[in-house]
């Protein structure tokens, strides 16, 4: 139950993400989740959207280089040491985390963390067995 | 000023003998090429010229003209006119195909060579007693080891320091009490902004002259140079396919061109063109042959500078003709901290790493005194990634593949796509922001 994102490359200049999120917006697709990792010459931004392949598809169309990976959704409780869990046994699994992010749903009780880990398969039957809840890309869609 | 000379006779020699020389020196070279280079042989047949059309010195237009790619065509040996027993030494230049362009030099090449530098590093005013700081690069670089003979035989101190390590190089220059420099003028640069973070007046020290080459620099880079180190910088030119440095050198008494040392290397100006010699005193391509190398003699040899021949007499009262500072360059070739660089070789590099895309942008700058070269490369769909790592490790494996090819280290600058201009006909590959 892996979980599609579109990363979309991005140079160190002025008003590339405006420009993405306008062009995201005028073809009605829905950004639930982003982070924007960068460096001091570029950046990543990464985004969990509604239509993934229109999304990939009108950005391509406007000239950005994009990519799609999957990715891990992890819903925990969003109280004190909800993500330290959830880190804890990715650890003693002895699995390497490339990146996350996190955002916290409407209601607010629960938080969503958004996890590539180096071995994804590994890392997801791990949290299963863990009773971990592990989001769809339509249970995010529909938070 | 006394000048001092290092072969009198011929470098004050009357036009008329030096012709007879060069002549009969040049008649020698074509027989000898002609009997036993068979790409020199197959050339002259095509061109339907014989080596006993060669009546004057005129006739060298008769001649084809040798390029870098007869180098390469040839590599690594292929051009040689002795057999390797007789090669003492070999060097190498970097090449766009990653094909280096290899020249020989036999025993009496290598003495050749030292007489020719001896006499350049006297043309600038060194003699015996000089400590001679040569910040040339050794190795398969003609420059170090070049430079070096010529001061050995010249009698002077050699101090091979070679390049790098600006801090050891001011303190043996303090410690050592050098007197004559040898540098790029832009390391000269580099030393003194060092000196200056050293604490260290370039007055307290010896240094009377600077031989400065292997790379383009201008008038005002001159003024710079002598106020900063407190010297007197003057200008050398040579080529390894020539020979190497030495080839001409500027005197104490003109500050507009070097002398060739012709009785070795005559020189030709030419339309890059249509490649027709072009009257003495035009700007044009240089041109060299060489006529007493053994090793590796070369014909007609499009250096793709851009200068021009001055015959009026030096106040020096050296009879060789001076070439003008060279001004540019007939091909995209790029000078950076002292190694050559062609836009072709950065794209050699480029197209042979997976995914990535021949579309890039070679931006050259100069902060401080120090050339920098970035290079700007797009990213493809077939390069990207969405973790920063495999991105960073790309760029560092381009930087990588750039410096072992070229032996220049790059910044990449990887861009989104289509952001380097594609153009109808000949794309820009290069913005050279340096003022030269």
């Amino acid at each position: 139950m892996l979980v599609e994102q579109i990363a979309v490359f991005l140079e160190n200049k002025s008003g590339r993400l405006a420009e993405i999120t306008a062009i995201l917006a005028e073809n009605a697709i829905n950004i639930r989740a982003l982070s924007v990792a960068d460096t001091a010459d570029f950046g990543i931004l990464r985004l969990i959207v509604d239509k993934v392949e229109e999304a990939k598809a009108v950005l391509r169309k406007n000239g950005f280089t994009v990519g799609k990976t999957e990715v891990l959704a992890v819903e925990v409780e969003d109280k004190t040491g909800g993500l330290a869990k959830v880190l804890k046994c990715i650890k003693d699994a002895g699995i390497n985390v490339e990146y996350m992010y996190a955002f916290v749903n409407k209601t607010g009780e629960n938080a969503v963390l958004i996890f590539r880990f180096e071995k994804m398969e590994e890392a997801l039957a791990t949290l299963q067995k863990e009773g971990f809840t592990i989001l769809s890309r339509e249970q995010i869609c529909s938070l | 000023m006394s000048v001092h000379y290092w072969d009198e006779e011929m470098e004050t020699l009357p036009r008329v003998g030096l012709e007879s020389i060069q002549l009969r020196r040049l008649q020698h070279l074509v027989a000898r090429v002609y009997r036993t280079v068979k790409p020199y042989r197959r050339k002259m047949e095509e061109a339907g010229v014989k080596p006993e059309d060669i009546k004057s010195l005129a006739d060298l237009a008769k001649l084809p003209f040798t390029i870098k790619d007869d180098l390469r065509d040839n590599y690594p040996f292929g051009l040689f006119t002795v057999p390797l027993e007789e090669v003492v030494r070999v060097h190498a230049s970097s090449g766009t195909t990653g094909k280096p362009t290899v020249v020989g030099y036999t025993a009496k090449d290598i003495d050749t060579w030292a007489n020719v530098m001896a006499r350049a590093l006297c043309c600038a005013g060194a003699t015996k007693g000089d400590m001679i700081h040569n910040a040339y690069g050794y190795g398969l670089f003609t420059g170090g080891l070049g430079a070096h003979y010529g001061i050995e035989k010249l009698g002077a101190t050699a101090i091979p320091v070679s390049g790098g390590n600006s801090k050891r190089q001011i303190n043996i220059m303090r410690d050592f009490g050098s007197t004559v420099l040898l540098s790029t003028p832009s390391y000269a640069l580099n030393l003194a902004d060092a000196m200056d973070a050293m604490k260290i007046d370039p007055k307290s020290l010896s240094l009377r002259v600077g031989i400065f080459g292997a790379e383009p620099w201008s008038e005002s880079m001159r003024e710079e140079v002598e106020r900063k180190l407190n010297l007197k910088a003057t200008d050398i030119y040579g080529l390894s396919e020539v020979m190497g440095p030495g080839v001409a050198q500027e005197c104490l008494v003109t500050d507009r061109g070097m002398h060739i040392c012709e009785d070795h290397f005559l020189p030709e100006i030419i339309d890059p063109k249509t490649g027709a010699v072009l009257p003495p005193g035009e700007k044009g391509e240089l041109v060299f042959t060489t006529l007493t190398k053994e090793a590796f003699p070369i014909i007609r040899y499009r250096t793709k500078d851009i200068s021009r021949l001055i015959y009026e007499p030096c106040g020096c009262g050296r009879t060789l003709v001076r070439m003008e500072k060279v001004t540019g360059r007939t091909d995209d070739m790029l000078i950076i901290r002292g190694v050559n660089v062609f836009p072709s070789q950065v794209e050699h590099v480029l197209v042979g790493i997976e995914g990535v895309e021949p579309h890039y942008l070679i931006v050259v700058e100069r902060e401080g005194n120090l050339d920098t070269m970035q290079v700007q490369v797009e990213v493809s769909e077939g390069i990207f990634s969405d973790e920063i790592r495999v991105l960073e490790n790309l760029s560092k494996h381009i930087q990588k593949e750039i410096k072992d090819l070229l032996g220049v280290t790059c910044k990449v600058k990887l861009v989104e796509p289509k952001t380097i201009e594609r153009s109808e006909g000949k794309a820009q590959r290069v913005i050279d922001k340096r003022k030269i």
